[in-house]
């Protein structure tokens, strides 16, 4: 079966279980999201001195000191846990806690959201059993650094939020048709004349790293998407003859259309792009688009007419596609990544590898149920992204509609149901950017976070999950996460920013 | 998939766009190190005028604070190096409050012209400051441009409020309506009665407005052309009011016993009006602008029927079974209180609706309906004598995905059936941003630039409908706001040469 890699980092599926003492009593849980399997909390409560606690290794833990992700997250925890708290000095004494995690992140965090503050400041912490692991492998979030540039600070506030929701994927939509901010190290013209800004609207290669990295101490993995054939006006300006010339009539029109699939140069340029971009993103998967293809400027093109022509595709553009796509899998099949495309590679019949996970983003409800059940028939992976996008904004408490998804409801039998591996939340860039992108995503990613993570049956009640999330999103406020409200009220500490 | 692109327009960046202006190709460099402005000698105010000289520093933070190098400005020539501020009215207004009879026309209001003329000023590609040689001729089209915040959904710090009027300014905004107080929370600190907040706000430390704090953004605005215009809702949307102030509102009953519930305030004990008596006393002295916003919207009936005293008293009233009919008694006995403390009101449609005994200066706030149906409420208020202001097609709260700044554009005021004079009665309107999803997280990216296309219709001429050339001067100004520390949202996929740096 498949496993679901991070990169050089293989987790089997994750189990987390957290043993604090084993005392049953239920008591209301205030913002714990998303909420766990299994969830025991007694009103039994232990006082926590912040000068007193530390983090240990136990005995028998496969990590001991020394361990960078570990100590870097103790680092961040502590201080998450203790906001109040400017530092100190940590000795013994502290109240001996048992954690057994073989995802630290999640664990961690689970463990964070459990600690409360007093009116007079005072921490204290429940006696609770828990027992947790997520649903789907992979809960993601898309953001598109395209249709506008995202500084870099606030990528990294994002990756932020998303381990406070348990996300493990940043799907970066990195380019686009408006700009091409991503700094090549083979083709330094795609971003020098692709960018908005070639200097100031760039991510350099240090950027991406750092964002990698930043990603990985939150154990989330990043996904680069580099969508093509459609979606790349910005490619064009710096690496000309990559786009197809439109015509009108028989003379080129001046405008450009998709990639031009029916050059060799085309084929030589992606290798090589792709090559450079498979050693820049470790992680073992890439997404390669394939969405929104316009065959108008390809029809109106003489040389891939007759191209077409002589592939015998006739006059079904629908081949030519496929025919581009076949290849540039291919190119990252040879480069040992599996790829994710959206849905219209399946729609065309594409022919991609068994093991290439389809991206479900188009319709309604209906719509998409009806594709998961089609593609998961044909035995390939998919993701679902459909219900979520949540660039989509409305008026009113509209996170309910993305809780209240059922990924598995559509028809197919329980092995295809196990063929759903996770699902995205998508914000879109066309009205997004640094002023508005972390109240616009939090706390309505939240929402899906728990569709994601948490069991369905368990989490089925949308009114019971208002109050929690309410107070969860107080608990973002607190760790400096600019998160809107779901509705009237107030947190004991406001956002005091503009 | 049409997609906006944007265009310089010859009116280069200027937001909104004045009544008359000629920008020529002849430019002037500036140079931060040598640039001042002052007051012109034959100026009516002078140097002891403190809003003046606020707006001086302000304006040139504006132009010069990011041109953080001065490249050793002694060898740097400018070619324009003073801005010389001419106040031409006699009563230089450097003390006073602005009102709505106030001149805001370019040639006598400084806070506008020093706005245009901050607009004017580009950075060229070697990024020095540059403005054209420009004729500019500027006043309103109408007198009330404002905007609506409401602090009792959620509580906004002062931070917020002073940021966004900030903004306003930048949009020759000139009223901020403080909805302050609402059902959900009572955050206004009452000298008078300290129980209001002390029970009603959502924490009566941390979530309060002190008189401190009010003071400050009464001046704050003052300093900026903005009237602070406060509301104070009434009889409905008062459930917070009776946390502090038992007896006010009217208990609700399930058949003959109390069901422990409170309606709207009740309007049959002589408790209530000596209550609204000493309440609009403090609000008259601490709220400076000649107007106070009394609310009577949205009044559910529902409480005042189950209450056995009430039927009793509409009974003895001889109103039979018509409760807008105790509503008005209720607005009417409010009105002349309010009017002996020297103040004017504005009230939300619903009391106009109802027939109210209003005085001749009532200014009618229009926020209900779709299209026709506010066209019509425009037309029948102005046709009864009223001055109004319009509020329905601009509710930002009212968020949807796309472009909706080009419908806040497109409505006008001054669209509906009438004669000139009723046309004169239309005296402008308000943005307004309820807060049911909006606090201090996600108010200013909401509000701006959405608002931006509010002010230009309330302050440019009515033939300025230009959505492509607007679409590219509001790009610009949006990106100015968002360089003067503002985050207003983008319009479109597009890019602004320097980024919002918060997070």
């Amino acid at each position: 079966m498949f496993e679901v890699m991070s990169g050089r980092y293989t987790f089997p599926k994750y189990n987390l279980v957290l043993f604090f003492f084993l005392q049953l009593g239920l008591q209301s849980v205030k913002g714990v999201w998303p909420l766990p399997q299994s969830f025991t909390i007694s009103s039994e409560r232990y006082p926590l001195n912040p000068q007193a606690f530390y983090f240990a290794y136990g005995k028998q833990s496969a990590a001991q000191e020394g361990c960078s992700v570990l100590d870097e997250a103790f680092k961040r925890y502590f201080s998450l846990i203790f906001p109040d708290y400017i530092s100190g000095r940590f000795y013994s004494e502290a109240i001996f806690i048992l954690l057994y995690t073989l995802c630290l992140s999640t664990g961690l965090e689970t463990f964070s959201q459990l600690v409360y503050q007093e009116d007079f400041g005072s921490y204290f912490v429940n006696k609770t059993e828990i027992e947790d692991f997520p649903r789907f492998q992979f809960r993601g979030i898309l953001l598109d650094t395209s249709r506008h540039y995202l500084p870099v600070r606030a990528i990294l506030k994002t990756l932020d939020a998303m381990a406070f929701s348990k996300f493990n994927v940043f799907h970066w939509h990195i380019v686009d048709d408006p700009s091409f901010p991503y700094q090549s190290r083979t083709f330094p013209d795609l971003s020098a004349k692709g960018a908005f800004h070639p200097m100031t609207h760039i991510y350099t290669q240090s950027d991406v790293r750092r964002v990698i990295s930043y990603a990985r101490m939150r154990g989330i993995r990043v996904l680069p998407e580099f969508d093509s054939p459609g979606h790349t006006q910005s490619w064009g300006k710096g690496q000309s003859d990559l786009l197809t010339p439109c015509y009108r009539g028989s003379t080129p029109s001046g405008t450009f259309g998709p990639v031009n699939p029916a050059l060799p140069s085309t084929y030589k340029f992606m290798a090589t792009l792709f090559k450079e971009v498979s050693s820049v993103f470790p992680d073992s998967y890439i997404h390669l688009g394939g969405d929104e293809v316009n065959f108008s400027c390809w029809k109106s093109n003489p040389d891939v007419r007759a191209f077409m022509q002589k592939m015998g595709f006739g006059t079904d553009f629908t081949k030519l596609e496929a025919y581009y796509m076949e290849n540039i899998v291919n190119i990252t099949t040879a480069l040992n990544k599996t790829s994710i495309v959206w849905q219209d590679v399946f729609d065309y019949h594409e022919r991609i590898p068994k093991d290439t996970v389809l991206h479900i983003w188009k319709g309604d409800p209906a719509s998409y149920e009806a594709e998961l059940s089609r593609i998961t028939k044909a035995g390939y992976r998919v993701l679902l992204a459909a219900p979520w996008y949540i660039n989509h904004i409305s008026y009113g408490q509209d996170w309910r509609n993305y809780y209240t998804v059922q990924p598995l409801n559509f028809s197919g039998t329980e092995e295809q149901k196990k063929l759903v591996i996770g699902g995205e939340v998508c914000m879109w860039g066309e009205y997004v950017d640094a002023t508005n992108l972390t109240p616009r995503l939090w706390p309505r990613a939240s929402a899906a976070a728990e569709r994601l993570w948490s069991d369905e049956k368990q989490t089925s009640n949308v009114d019971k999950a208002f109050p929690r999330l309410q107070d969860f999103r107080c608990k973002l406020l607190r760790r400096g996460i600019q998160a809107e409200p779901l509705f009237v009220g107030h947190c004991k500490h406001e956002y005091q920013g503009v | 998939l049409l997609l906006p692109v944007f265009q310089a327009s010859k009116y280069s960046s200027l937001w909104p766009l004045p009544q008359k202006v000629q920008i020529s190709e002849i430019s002037f460099k500036l140079s931060g190190t040598s640039f001042k402005i002052v007051d012109a000698k034959e100026s009516s105010a002078g140097s002891s005028c403190s809003i003046l000289q606020s707006a001086y520093r302000r304006y040139y933070e504006y132009m010069f604070g990011s041109a953080k190098k001065q490249w050793g400005g002694k060898n740097r020539r400018a070619d324009l190096t003073e801005l010389h501020v001419w106040i031409t009215s006699p009563d230089s207004e450097c003390d006073a409050y602005p009102g709505v009879t106030s001149d805001e026309s370019c040639e006598s209001n400084y806070a506008s012209c020093l706005e245009t003329f901050s607009q004017l000023v580009y950075e060229d590609e070697y990024g020095a400051k540059n403005i054209n040689s420009s004729k500019i001729s500027d006043f309103p089209r109408f007198a009330h441009r404002g905007v609506l915040l409401d602090s009792s959904r959620h509580f906004l710090p002062i931070k917020v409020i002073l940021a966004n009027l900030e903004t306003m300014a930048m949009n020759k905004i000139n009223v901020f309506h403080w909805h302050i107080v609402d059902d959900q929370s009572f955050p206004y600190l009452s000298r008078t009665f300290p129980q209001l907040s002390q029970q009603g706000a959502y924490h009566p430390y941390t979530h309060v407005y002190t008189p401190a704090d009010v003071k400050m953004v009464i001046e704050f605005a003052r300093l900026r052309g903005i009237r602070v215009i406060p509301e104070f809702d009434t009889p409905g949307h008062t459930q917070s009011w009776g946390k502090g102030e038992t007896d006010l509102l009217t208990p609700c009953f399930s058949g003959s016993k109390p069901s422990g519930t409170f309606g709207p305030v009740n309007p049959i004990l002589n408790t209530t009006y000596d209550f609204m008596t000493q309440f609009f006393k403090e609000v008259s002295t601490v709220f400076p602008d000649t107007y106070v916003h009394l609310g009577g919207d949205e009044v559910d009936f529902t409480c005042w029927k189950s209450n056995p005293d009430i039927q009793k008293f509409m009974e003895q009233q001889q109103f039979g079974e018509d409760y807008s009919k105790l509503e008005s008694f209720y607005i009417q006995r409010l009105l002349d209180i309010v009017s002996t403390t020297q103040k004017g009101y504005l009230i939300w449609q619903e009391v106009f609706d109802n027939g109210v005994k209003l005085k001749a200066d009532t200014l009618i706030h229009v926020w209900k309906g779709n299209q026709q149906q506010y066209q019509n409420e425009m037309a029948n208020v102005t046709a009864s004598g009223y001055q109004t202001l319009l509020s329905t097609p601009w509710y930002l709260n009212r968020i949807s995905y796309g472009q909706d700044w080009q419908g806040f554009y497109k409505a006008d005021p001054q669209d509906f059936k009438g004669t000139d004079e009723q046309k004169k009665l239309v005296i402008g309107g308000e943005a307004c941003l309820w807060g049911e999803y909006v606090d201090a997280t996600n108010l200013t990216p909401r509000l701006w630039p959405r608002a931006s296309a509010v002010a230009e219709r309330l302050w440019s001429a009515s033939n300025v409908t230009d959505i492509d050339d607007a679409f590219n001067r509001l790009s610009l100004h949006r990106c100015r706001m968002v360089e003067r520390g503002i985050p207003a949202e983008p319009l479109f996929s597009s890019y602004c040469p320097h980024e919002y740096k918060g997070v």
